[in-house]
């Protein structure tokens, strides 16, 4: 990171959303030393302070993004933690949670201070590390929790596999409670997925590809749920798909069970039709569904059964996904699309209003992982994000280290104009150059 | 990905064949037409037109396959084009080189033609989009596999005289099968009704949203062979059985073996089709695969004769055109510059 300004700097004239404290109203704000020093209206600027004028911004937390692969260790090919905190920076995101299923997989608190290391040395913003529940992510044993907490994990993960076994599940939701960490469950039925690669049904036939069915999902996070309710735990369960899942948590919920869920961009935005269009840049696990189920989402979103907004951002290199279909890896970007796709796709259609589009991507992730950040109090890190809500851009490429995405040539609005962590500013565009007061 | 003019833009001309799904009826027709006058070829001592004199055609079979690549091979070299072969196994895939890398080579070497074969569906439309040569999918993982959809219909129509109204049953592994799927575009888009079936662990999801009214799913062999026009029987990999889509390859064959006696069920004309290679025995009698209404050699000869049309009719630098000419005129033009050249 560049170092923090020591310069006191006012945010003028921005509509300040702020989830944490139902705030949303045109305030100034004062970074200074890192922190959001103070609120109001009509701020008379600091001694020395530099002036952003936001009129007609959007000033809200920076956003958490708590499914994101950074790669590194083993595929700094694809994406380093540089460059993912880089395109991190370009969307607008402040937090990451960086998945462990690197090479090797995240299982020990070795691995959880190299992460660190790493990103104290590389990041442009937050990386916050999380472990494998199971040694090598392998489902088989329990990695050592309690060690990967201490040196620093907020949550554990096997990302990329459920974890099979329902009994070894129940060990580590009840051991897990006692470090207060938060399991993640992708959840998947690996039997009933087999050799899939795109969801099942008419379109997999035409296209003569192997199905995975909805089931394969619903299945095992109706098992996530019952495991949570067993244990009394808090379960995650990240990037759901189906109308299937988003019923089972609605209703897990309303019992009362420790449950929370994310859904990615892709997954309100596109339906399975993308595969022939987009080709391998619309093969991801889990798959993109059908109509029902974008729709399904949305509602979940809307309702707040789905907690968060993430974007499983998933780097692959060129040459790897250029490949046949059934060959190419799983994952597409997704950083830098987050917010300009929940501009475009939930904000500006009516689904969701501005800030609980902003709690569903930047206060609920942090407070589904107890994260210390995402809300704007006095006293709170200045991570900050400024979007022109009426920008409009045509996506071309990325900061990103790899651009398989389907969304290249579409045309957004809400990107992030300015992005700060702890005050420091990570991304800057053109026009909000702050200048000096007079 | 960039989606080939096949399936994008269906009022251009066709540079390559991928499936039967993105040909128009006429299309299939034409194609079909053109076929007679190479077929004609075949009971002349001399078997061989210059009509591709000076063309390369590439075979690159990254799948074993023995007859479709002996009946393209024939096919090209009875048009006087030269032939050059790839196997996977013997080439730089094993190198670890890309399928794109692949093709890209070929290209460079100035072939006119690749014709392909591969495992994964969709391998075709990918090769298909980076290069300039004419792509023939010679059959792609359950997707598709255009030319022996047309030489099966071209079987039919030569002894059914039309293929609108005619029941045909598709018999097998459904699931798995990129010839049930090009015989089903193909046999639908021209009014055939197709009954398919099979173990209801190997019929695919949503096949009649995709294939739409004309086609009846069944798991009743006897009830799908009632009044049937054409059975054509797929040949069964052994290896499901391995992944449980059904018990024992005997009690597949006791639910879904046609018999002479099954056969009695369907008309007393229904023709018998099989794409080979068969299990004799498994999927079919040996009565009925060597018996009266067995089409399957004449659908090996037949398939040279359709893949003799494709490689003629997509030889121009635009490929298939969108609007055809008239099928029976532009085969009359072929049977009349064959017979000045013998």
């Amino acid at each position: 990171m560049t170092p923090s300004t020591s310069v006191p700097l006012l945010i003028k004239g921005g509509r300040l959303i702020d989830p944490a404290h139902n705030r949303d109203e045109v305030l100034d704000l004062v970074v200074e030393g890192g922190r959001v020093a103070r609120l109001g209206k009509n701020v008379t600027p600091p001694a020395g302070a530099h002036v952003m004028e936001a009129a007609g911004m959007i000033v809200a937390p920076g956003l958490v993004d708590i499914h994101v692969h950074l790669r590194e260790p083993g595929q700094e090919g694809a994406e380093t933690i540089e460059t993912g905190t880089r395109s991190a920076a370009a969307g607008g995101i402040t937090s990451v949670v960086a998945m462990p299923n690197t090479q090797p997989a995240i299982d020990s608190a070795t691995g959880i201070r190299f992460v660190l290391r790493r990103a104290a040395e590389t990041a442009h913003i937050r990386v916050w590390p999380s472990g494998s529940i199971t040694l090598g992510r392998a489902g088989e044993k329990l990695a050592e929790i309690g060690g990967m907490v201490k040196a620093g994990a907020v949550a554990v993960t096997d990302d990329g596999n459920s974890v099979p076994d329902a009994q070894l599940l129940r060990r580590a939701l009840e051991y897990a409670k006692m470090f207060d960490v938060t399991v993640m469950e992708h959840s998947e039925d690996k039997s009933l997925m087999a050799d899939g690669v795109m969801n099942e049904g008419p379109l997999a036939t035409r296209l003569g590809h192997r199905g995975i069915p909805r089931q394969s999902e619903s299945i095992a996070a109706g098992r996530n749920i019952a495991l949570a309710a067993l244990t009394g735990a808090h379960i995650h369960l990240t990037h759901i798909s189906t109308r299937e899942t988003v019923d089972l948590v609605r209703q897990a919920k309303k019992k009362g069970i420790t449950v929370t869920a994310d859904c990615t961009p892709h997954h309100f935005t596109l339906t399975e039709e993308a595969v022939v269009r987009c080709g391998t840049n619309a093969k991801m696990n889990p798959p993109l569904r059908a109509e029902e189920d974008r729709r399904a989402i949305i509602e979940g979103l809307k309702d707040g059964t789905i907690d968060c907004i993430a974007s499983d951002h998933a780097p692959h290199s060129r040459a790897s996904k250029e490949q046949e279909f059934s060959a190419a890896p799983f994952g597409i970007v997704g950083l830098e699309t987050l917010l300009p796709l929940t501009v475009t796709q939930l904000i500006e259609p009516g689904h969701l209003s501005w800030i609980e589009a902003i709690r569903r991507m930047a206060t609920n992730p942090a407070k589904v992982l107890s994260l210390p950040v995402g809300d704007l109090a006095e006293g709170s890190p200045a991570d900050i994000v400024i979007i022109n809500p009426v920008e409009e851009r045509t996506v071309t490429g990325f900061s990103s280290k790899s651009q398989n995405s389907p969304f290249l040539g579409w045309t957004l609005r809400g990107f992030a104009q300015v992005v700060m962590v702890e005050g420091r500013i990570v991304l800057r565009r053109e026009a909000l150059r702050p200048v000096s007061a007079s | 990905m960039a989606v080939s003019a096949g399936r994008a833009e269906r009022k251009n001309a066709m540079k390559d064949l991928l499936g039967l799904e993105s040909l128009s009826a006429e299309q299939i027709g034409y194609i079909l037409d053109v076929a007679r006058p190479m077929k004609n070829l075949f009971t002349r001592s001399i078997k061989k037109v210059p009509a591709l004199r000076g063309r390369t055609v590439a075979l690159l079979f990254f799948e074993p396959s023995t007859r479709t690549r002996s009946s393209f091979e024939l096919a090209a070299k009875r048009l006087s084009a030269d032939t050059l072969s790839f196997t996977a196994s013997t080439s730089s895939v094993t190198k670890g080189e890309s399928l794109l890398d692949t093709a890209k080579t070929y290209e460079a070497m100035k072939v006119d033609f690749l014709v392909m074969r591969h495992a994964a569906s969709g391998a075709p439309e990918l090769v298909a989009s980076a290069v300039k040569a004419h792509v023939i999918n010679a059959g792609d993982g359950s997707h598709e596999h255009p030319t022996q959809g047309l030489l099966d219909i071209f079987t039919i129509l030569e002894k059914k005289r039309k293929i609108e109204g005619l029941k045909v049953v598709i018999l097998g592994d459904i699931l798995h099968s990129r010839v049930a799927r090009s015989n089903l575009w193909g046999l639908t888009k021209l009014g055939a009704h197709v009954t398919v079936c099979g173990p209801s662990t190997l019929i695919p999801a949503g096949l009649t949203d995709v294939f739409g009214p004309r086609v009846t799913v069944s798991t009743d062999l006897e009830e799908a062979l009632d009044g049937a026009d054409v059975i054509n029987v797929l040949r069964l990999q052994r290896e499901r059985q391995q992944g449980d889509y059904f018990p024992t390859l005997r009690e597949y064959t006791e639910l879904f073996g046609l018999t002479t006696d099954r056969l009695r069920q369907a008309k007393p004309d229904c023709l018998v089709l099989h794409p080979g290679p068969m299990n004799r025995g498994l999927e079919i009698s040996s009565e009925v695969a060597d018996g009266p209404r067995s089409q399957i050699l004449d659908q090996v000869t037949n398939g040279i004769a359709v893949r003799m049309a494709v490689l003629h009719l997509f030889a121009g630098p635009e490929g298939l055109p969108a609007t055809v000419p008239d099928g029976k005129q532009t085969a009359k033009a072929v049977q009349t510059t064959f017979k000045a050249l013998s």
